[in-house]
């Protein structure tokens, strides 16, 4: 039983990652990554809102009637991600400007609906809580390896700070442009999903 | 081994290193490069073993030759248009002008072949397949369509992304979607747009100045003393492969001969055109003012000669793995072509050369509008069978 909840919290890492196996979450991970920074912060509250729907909704799962649940499950996740939206406006307002609307659009991530549709209306509080983080970070890593490579070679940069030395622009290395537009964000998942197949074989479609 | 003389040297050093390739051997994992080497020398001595087969001398290597060879008039006048384009070039004789050239595009040339065939080799070694020969034509494309200032590491990464991004992982030569040569280019593009439009990079020893397109898109008018003599014969500035019509033209002979490439595609790209431009000579004004409205009185023929359009229709749209498989398909493909090329052209002025576009676009749509076109037949036929059961 231990051990199936802490899987809870490590399978959507790899096997079962909502952006790689499921494909969920995809437009998300257009928007917000051109730099490393707001995609980091928008893994972080994607796993905040997250964790807490599932755990919320957990807890009430025997008292939601089931026509109304999707009404419900969305009154949660608009509380909490207008809770999210504010503290990042109060501590770190210029990465909630560079989100604008994506923050808001986190009640629509199909990641958060899925979770508590497919976990946590049918499972205990604690390994729903886990299974919220284990899909936030899942999420947020790849948002964050995707943010990585678009920053680092369209920009020359890494959270702003200048990573590619002068010198190179000086020998005739140029920012790669095609990095910023939303395509490129496209095939760099892409990219990932053929790694990460490569490497776990019983993923492979036949 | 005991070696047999009377053969020629090619094949001697190719039977005795046979085994070293061959599986066990030393340099096993390089199987894939000998086999290439040995075909690229030798038609092969095996035969398929099972099913049904074309039997045909034509195979994938000779076709690829007849459009390398279609290619040659263009690479070697493109070749001396280097020359000729720089500060001066006018005044050195043709020869002069052409090494000068020929030293200045060598380098892209070995770039994007080495790149290339090396990823290629590399698949081919990890998927146990063999070499494809897709890549010969590629390699010398991608150089002829892209500017002589274009720097080489741009050249290698952009041959790299069309190979593994446009090529392989789709399946490598015959399964990709778009036109490999066409989609290093538009890498280049979009992710070094400063380096592939502007004025500075179409000529070498630091000579500027727009393309006839660059020009047009800004104001809508061709520059001035620029005639149309010269697009046709090529003596002006662009991509090294574009610039000459008449060359391409003699290529377009080559392939229509040999049945390489799809006279449909071809004719319909430049009917493609033609209407579009039509069709814009008569929404011009009478007396223009903006660039968009000198742009749409340009002569609809005068499209035809300027920038990549003949380029694409006789080489790119032709390629017979992008491009429509039915017949009515390539007509519809070859149209759609031409019309959005110059669509592109003339009302977005962020993109002088529509033709890339037009083709990556429409290598995307052939396979939609094969589905129709051969719907429509089925529906056609079934309704006939229909009538003649009824009657």
């Amino acid at each position: 039983m231990k051990n199936k909840t802490f899987q809870s919290l490590t399978n959507p890492l790899a096997k079962n990652n909502p952006v790689l196996v499921q494909i969920l979450g995809i437009c998300s991970a257009l928007a917000v990554t051109t730099q490393l920074k707001p995609a980091l912060v928008m893994g972080l509250s994607v796993t905040a809102v997250c964790a807490f729907s599932n755990l919320v909704l957990s807890l009430l799962r025997n008292g939601i009637p089931d026509r109304i649940r999707i009404i419900v499950q969305l009154v949660v996740i608009a509380a909490l991600v207008t809770i999210v939206n504010d503290v990042l406006k109060a501590y770190v307002y210029d990465v909630s400007k560079q989100l604008s609307v994506y923050v808001g659009l986190i009640i629509t991530n199909c990641i958060i609906m899925g979770r508590v549709e497919a976990f946590a209306l049918s499972n205990k509080p604690l390994p729903s809580l886990l299974d919220g983080i284990g899909n936030g970070i899942g999420y947020g890593a790849v948002l964050v390896i995707i943010g990585f490579v678009r920053e680092l070679f369209g920009n020359g940069s890494l959270f702003g700070y200048q990573i590619i030395p002068e010198c190179f622009y000086e020998a005739g290395y140029v920012n790669n442009g095609l990095m910023l537009f939303p395509p490129a964000a496209l095939i760099i998942v892409g990219v990932i999903i053929w790694v990460h197949r490569t490497a776990n074989k019983d993923l492979q479609e036949k | 081994m005991k070696q047999n003389y009377n053969k020629p040297l090619p094949k001697r050093l190719l039977d005795k290193f046979a085994p070293t390739f061959s599986e066990g051997g030393k340099l096993s994992w390089l199987h894939s490069f000998y086999e290439a080497m040995e075909t690229f020398f030798y038609v092969p001595t095996d035969v398929t073993k099972k099913g049904s087969h074309v039997r045909d001398c034509n195979d994938m290597k000779r076709t690829m030759f007849m459009v390398i060879i279609a290619l040659v008039p263009t690479i070697l006048f493109g070749m001396w248009n280097i020359g000729f384009q720089r500060i001066g070039g006018a005044d050195f004789s043709i020869w002069q002008n052409f090494w000068f050239g020929f030293w200045k595009m060598l380098p892209s040339i070995l770039v994007t072949y080495i790149v290339g065939l090396s990823i290629e080799c590399a698949f081919a070694q990890i998927r146990k397949e063999e070499v494809n020969e897709g890549f010969f034509v590629s390699g010398i494309l991608i150089p002829l369509i892209i500017p002589i200032g274009t720097p080489l590491w741009m050249t290698g990464l952009a041959t790299a992304f069309a190979v593994v991004i446009g090529k392989e992982i789709f399946g490598g030569t015959g399964m990709n979607i778009f036109n490999p040569a066409l989609l290093a280019r538009l890498f280049i593009f979009f992710s070094y747009t400063s380096s592939i439009s502007g004025e500075s990079v179409w000529f070498t020893d630091g000579r500027t100045g727009a393309t006839a397109l660059g020009e047009l898109a800004n104001t809508g008018q061709l520059p001035e003393g620029f005639s149309m003599l010269d697009a046709f014969v090529g003596n002006i500035a662009g991509s090294i492969g574009e610039t000459s019509t008449l060359c391409i033209l003699l290529g377009a002979i080559v392939l229509l001969a040999t049945g390489t490439a799809s006279w449909r595609t071809m004719i319909s790209v430049f009917v493609g055109g033609l209407v579009m431009g039509g069709i814009f000579n008569l929404l011009a004004p009478a007396a223009p003012v903006t660039p968009t409205e000198h742009y749409l009185a340009l002569p609809a023929w005068q499209h035809l000669l300027l920038g990549g359009f003949a380029f694409g229709a006789v080489f790119m749209a032709t390629d017979p793995v992008t491009s429509a498989q039915t017949n009515a398909g390539k007509c519809i493909v070859g149209f759609m072509i031409g019309a959005l090329a110059i669509l592109v052209r003339v009302f977005n002025t962020g993109y002088p050369e529509g033709m890339m576009l037009a083709i990556i676009f429409m290598n995307a749509l052939a396979p939609v509008v094969d589905h129709y076109v051969v719907q429509a037949n089925i529906k056609r036929r079934n309704r006939r069978a229909k009538k003649t059961v009824n009657a």
